[in-house]
């Protein structure tokens, strides 16, 4: 007989209320958030600095994923103009740093406020209407938006752009990467433990229903209408935290740099991870994130010393990322963070199938 | 058919009137009328059944209620609805739910990817007191089997689903929910079962509940009072003894009573139809 340390846990049982809605299900899970969390504060110690840009850019597009994931997987809505939320958020840190000298360290909080005061005016006419309208409508808000922000000189720079200063507190500045990860990671853990805490709430399971049956929703009380219009506004809140994250990264923000293709990706990012999943949403941006990074490594592999070969190769690494999403669309659309419980699953089952 | 608010009038006074419905017309789209003067009266505490055919507006009645109507382009273009004194015709189905009256719809419609208690706190959505927890509890008196059910709750049986539809009702603590078609694709054991317990909630919680139903007997025999609907009109009233005796009633929704089956093909019992109507 084995003795009791040695077995396999056979399954999950939560026999409490308090265990079925705790943020982490297993001790497990909490124990590898834990222990990733602090694997991530040592990490820019040996960490080179290209693998922490990539942390970072992960760090800051989970983030305003997380946020789309909010209206699209939770509450069933759709929105083709995230990237422009993501832009607002990051012009508006930089103009409030610039404009009022307030530290960065208030402007990105406040800068997320902004934007989520913008996604509740777009929100208005948006939590009216459904589908392709929807669809249409936020596509229209992406554009409508893109045209502010070229033309706005007063608050993005116009076609020249805005500095953003890097994060300081206490004149401290954060502006190599290595301080710079810590800054994302911190924004990483709250934005995802606020998410996770907001989703298994009253509004969260409110979102749900909205999505899942809304006649439902309505005769349980909820106002469709007031939750299809918050869900933009904290679609928008983590958008414009990430977008300001990134405009104190750079230390430069352009208005090109919020396109409709962003936008896309920010969808490709969610798709992937898993719709209505909050850590998917982080795994699918970091695939989207290293996709290319890892074509790139794979194309110079194969070209060798070539050059010609290396750019005829270059194209796969464009397509790649169409390709994934599509691959994902009929072989996994409940994304990567499906894969993993049903790998869960099966090491939990093993040797046995169900 | 002669008035219903006739016969309304001669029942005793002394019952609290709940819920009020006085003569309304329901259009869909501006252009189907689909009620054409309906009136009932709900009193307190007690259960009452809303009987008829396919299409004869029991639904949209309900839904006139909860104010679904809204949702699916329908409207109340006459009469009044008045629930405690208060006119609620054409309100957001929202404050109707905090007035006090729950709908469960038919089809159940849980929500599939929550677990059996995340719908049960959905159910609590509108309220703010802290015994939400003890209310759990008491849906799981009422349907123990649900307890046992930890997984989604769209791996739940029909039945199941169903008992979690009423359970979510009760969740919400309203004075009166609205039942349509409990008994929809259940089995006879099950529907037996359900409205036994569908009665004594009503009973045991004083929930009043109006209850629209296609098993008539079934719904006759636990229900206080009972009105037959027939395209968009209320043709007969009584209590659930006196339609149960009723002769028209055997013969068209009951099936049978002593005399032999009819169908609706006999000629004799279409002429009765329509003196009825």
């Amino acid at each position: 007989m084995a003795s009791a340390h040695s077995r396999m846990n056979c399954g999950e049982f939560r026999t409490t209320y308090q265990q079925d809605t705790t943020i982490f299900p297993t001790p497990l899970a909490r124990r590898t958030a834990i222990f990733s969390v602090i694997f991530l504060l040592v990490a820019p110690y040996f960490l080179n600095p290209y693998y922490l840009n990539l942390g970072i850019q992960i760090g800051y597009y989970g983030i305003a994923a997380l946020g789309l994931n909010m209206v699209v997987g939770f509450t069933g809505q759709i929105s083709l103009g995230h990237a422009a939320f993501f832009g607002f958020g990051a012009f508006a840190s930089a103009w409030l740093n610039n404009t009022t000298g307030l530290p960065v360290f208030f402007c990105i909080p406040l800068a997320g406020a902004m934007t989520m005061a913008l996604g509740l005016i777009v929100g208005i006419p948006a939590g009216r209407i459904k589908g392709l309208y929807l669809a249409i409508a936020t596509l229209a808000s992406q554009y409508i938006l893109e045209d502010f922000f070229s033309r706005a000189e007063w608050f993005t720079g116009g076609s020249y752009g805005a500095m953003a200063n890097p994060f300081s507190i206490f004149g401290f500045e954060f502006d190599n990467d290595q301080r710079y990860f810590y800054v994302v990671l911190f924004y990483v853990v709250v934005m995802f433990l606020l998410g996770t805490n907001l989703m298994r709430s009253r509004d969260g399971r409110a979102f749900v229903a909205v999505r899942d049956h809304y006649l439902s929703a309505e005769i349980m009380g909820i106002n469709l209408t007031k939750y299809r219009i918050l869900s933009f506004g904290i679609s928008s809140l983590y958008a414009g935290i990430g977008g300001a994250l990134f405009a104190h990264y750079l230390g430069f923000v352009s208005a090109e740099g919020f396109t409709i293709g962003l936008s896309i990706q920010f969808l490709g990012m969610i798709i992937i991870g898993g719709l209505g999943s909050v850590m998917g949403t982080l795994l699918g941006t970091a695939f989207m994130v290293l996709l290319p990074e890892v074509m790139e490594a794979g194309v110079g592999l194969i070209g060798g010393g070539s050059s010609s070969l290396i750019q005829a190769l270059a194209y796969i690494r464009e397509m790649a990322i169409g390709l994934a999403i599509i691959l994902f669309l009929i072989f996994e659309p409940d994304g990567l963070a499906h894969r993993w419980r049903m790998i869960k699953a099966y090491w939990k089952l093993y040797p046995f199938s169900y | 058919m002669a008035e219903p608010a006739a016969k309304i009038a001669e029942k005793p006074v002394e019952k609290e009137i709940l819920l009020s419905i006085n003569n309304i017309e329901v259009v869909y789209d501006e252009v189907i009328l689909v009620l054409r003067g309906i009136s009932l009266d709900v009193p307190k505490g007690e259960l009452i059944t809303l009987l008829g055919p396919n299409g004869a507006g029991k639904s949209t009645t309900l839904k006139a209620i909860s104010g679904l109507l809204k949702t699916e382009d329908g409207k109340v273009t006459r009469g009044s609805i008045t629930y405690k004194g208060e006119s609620i015709a054409n309100s957001d189905p929202d404050l109707i739910v905090r007035k006090g009256i729950f709908q469960v719809m038919e089809g159940r419609r849980i929500i599939e990817d929550m677990t059996v208690i995340e719908n049960l706190r959905l159910g609590a959505f509108t309220r703010k007191d802290r015994g939400v927890k003890d209310d759990i509890e008491k849906v799981f008196h009422y349907f123990p089997r649900l307890k046992e059910r930890t997984g989604l709750s769209g791996y739940l049986s029909g039945g199941e689903q169903q008992m979690l539809a009423i359970g979510r009702a009760i969740m919400a603590k309203p004075e009166m929910i609205l039942l349509d078609e409990p008994s929809m694709g259940l089995s006879p054991l099950l529907v037996k079962e359900v409205f036994e317990i569908i009665r004594s909630i009503n009973k045991e919680q004083g929930i009043t509940m109006l209850l629209v139903e296609q098993n008539a007997n079934m719904a006759l025999h636990s229900a206080d009072y009972g009105y037959v609907m027939e395209s968009g009109k209320v043709v007969l009233d009584g209590t659930g003894q006196e339609l149960l005796d009723n002769e028209d009633m055997k013969e068209f929704y009951l099936a049978g009573g002593d005399k032999e089956r009819k169908s609706f093909k006999n000629l004799k019992s279409y002429k009765r139809r329509k003196r009825w109507m």
